[in-house]
């Protein structure tokens, strides 16, 4: 059974490409700017780490980090 | 002094293509895939004496070490050109480098967030079906001169508060910079002086009747130390909107029907799951990205092992970095349900183009819409498809076919 997923937006990499917000809204908010943060503490509810998954691996400026608790 | 047939020969046919590239060259402009796969297999940077001398990174790596070097490549220049005079049209942020360029780029962000887009959305749904009802019954239509061309145009002199119908002299304006200004100053001044003129009127008329457009809201906007931003500044600012955010997205959904037309089963599938739709935009924005900038080299530095020297420019290739196979697999296949796409076609760093949420909504909007009320449709055999030339890259004559039952 694997761990709990958590994701954090390395507000310094993130550019505003908003591709995390269109393929996990629930996971994502964005701010005036249109720049990511990771929604709440960046907990990943359960059945939403596909998406947690699919939003990191589309972000152009790798800017998001999953890790696993 | 300055026509088209003192200019041409200047550009002679490109026989060395590692050594000798010319982005401009009719077979580049034709088809430029099979040219970046040869550089890419030779070296990350090619170089070429034309243009002054610039460089061009063929590979994913090599595009991004560049946008992301702030130090020693100036975004000064982002138009690889003949001539390279002192005085350049700024165009602040794209213009800009560090310090100067985060203000400035902060100031055009809060338009353009994807809730931003939300609210324009209904507009431009409305644009596409306008445009559709006025061809739709002859059974045929050239898509690029009768719908691509329009819709970014309209959405755009929409947010700026400025009447839909000037789009024919704002396309004008910016064939005369992009394409032909890459070899005739002169049709690039005219140009820039003209929008100036253009925009000097629309920015005088709201001193004295205060509009919420975006026109606006560039006047009103205060730098860090609480003044207003310079005519300048603002005419830049709006010269870019214009600039950046018409032939890019005419390109970019032009070349995603170009597909359609060409790809029944892509077409088919994406009638019937309509939730493939955001990640098919993004595919084609991969293998079609439209856009390549570039930067000019300050200081000597090497990108991917290859030396760099200042006094040259830089094509920076975002669609070449795009089809490069060390980063997407599959990278010449168009594979609308691509899981893993990390595509550079609004840039890459500080950069990244301001209005892609815009661009994002009006490719899905234009593409729902089209195949929403013309389903099936091909290529016209008895027409001709051409390609823009130079920095922008879309079709720019899309004769289809679609039957007089839809």
């Amino acid at each position: 059974m694997p761990g709990k997923l958590k994701i954090r937006v390395d507000q310094d990499k993130c550019q505003g490409h908003a591709r995390c917000k269109s393929l996990a809204p629930e996971l994502f908010d964005l701010d005036e700017y249109g720049n990511a943060h990771e929604a709440g503490d960046g907990s990943v509810p359960a059945g939403l780490e596909d998406k947690a998954w699919l939003a990191q691996t589309n972000c152009p400026e790798m800017a998001i980090e999953v890790t696993e608790e | 002094m300055s026509d088209s047939v003192s200019i041409m020969p200047e550009h002679p046919p490109v026989t060395d293509w590692v050594n000798d590239f010319d982005h401009t060259d009719p077979r580049w402009t034709e088809n430029p895939f099979p040219i970046w796969d040869e550089l890419r297999s030779e070296c990350p940077v090619v170089h070429t004496k034309r243009f002054l001398g610039c460089y061009l990174p063929t590979t994913y790596q090599a595009v991004k070490e560049i946008a992301y070097d702030t130090e020693h490549f100036s975004s000064r220049r982002v138009i690889v050109r003949d001539v390279r005079p002192e005085q350049t049209a700024s165009a602040p942020p794209i213009t800009s480098d560090p310090p100067e360029h985060k203000p400035a780029k902060q100031l055009l962000l809060p338009p353009f967030t994807p809730d931003a887009m939300k609210k324009l959305e209904p507009r431009v749904r409305a644009i596409c079906n306008e445009l559709i009802d006025e061809f739709i019954a002859d059974g045929k239509c050239d898509a690029a001169a009768r719908y691509t061309k329009h819709i970014p145009v309209r959405a755009i002199a929409h947010m700026l508060g400025i009447p839909e119908k000037d789009g024919d002299l704002f396309i004008k304006w910016i064939h005369a910079i992009l394409e032909l200004g890459i070899k005739d100053d002169n049709a690039l001044m005219g140009a820039v002086q003209e929008m100036g003129a253009y925009f000097a009127g629309h920015i005088q008329h709201r001193r004295t009747n205060p509009t919420d457009d975006l026109i606006s809201t560039l006047m009103n906007a205060r730098d860090k130390d609480g003044q207003p931003l310079s005519d300048m500044h603002v005419l830049g600012s709006l010269r870019l909107l214009l600039i950046a955010g018409i032939d890019t997205t005419w390109s970019a959904i032009g070349s995603s029907l170009w597909h359609l037309a060409n790809t029944p089963a892509d077409r088919d599938r994406l009638i019937a799951e309509p939730e493939l739709m955001p990640v098919a935009i993004e595919e084609f924005l991969r293998a079609y990205s439209p856009v390549t900038m570039a930067r000019e080299v300050m200081k000597e530095t090497t990108i991917s092992g290859c030396p760099v020297k200042p006094g040259n420019m830089v094509l920076l290739s975002f669609p070449a970095a795009n089809r490069d196979p060390a980063m997407f697999p599959d990278a010449d296949k168009v594979v609308i349900d691509r899981k893993e796409n990390r595509h550079a076609a609004f840039g890459l760093g500080i950069h990244r183009c301001v209005g892609s949420n815009l661009a994002r909504m009006e490719m899905t909007v234009a593409i729902e819409e089209w195949l929403k009320r013309i389903p099936d449709f091909k290529l016209d055999p008895a027409g001709k498809v051409t390609w823009s030339e130079g920095t922008v890259r879309g079709p720019r004559q899309l004769p289809v076919l679609f039957g007089k039952k839809n």
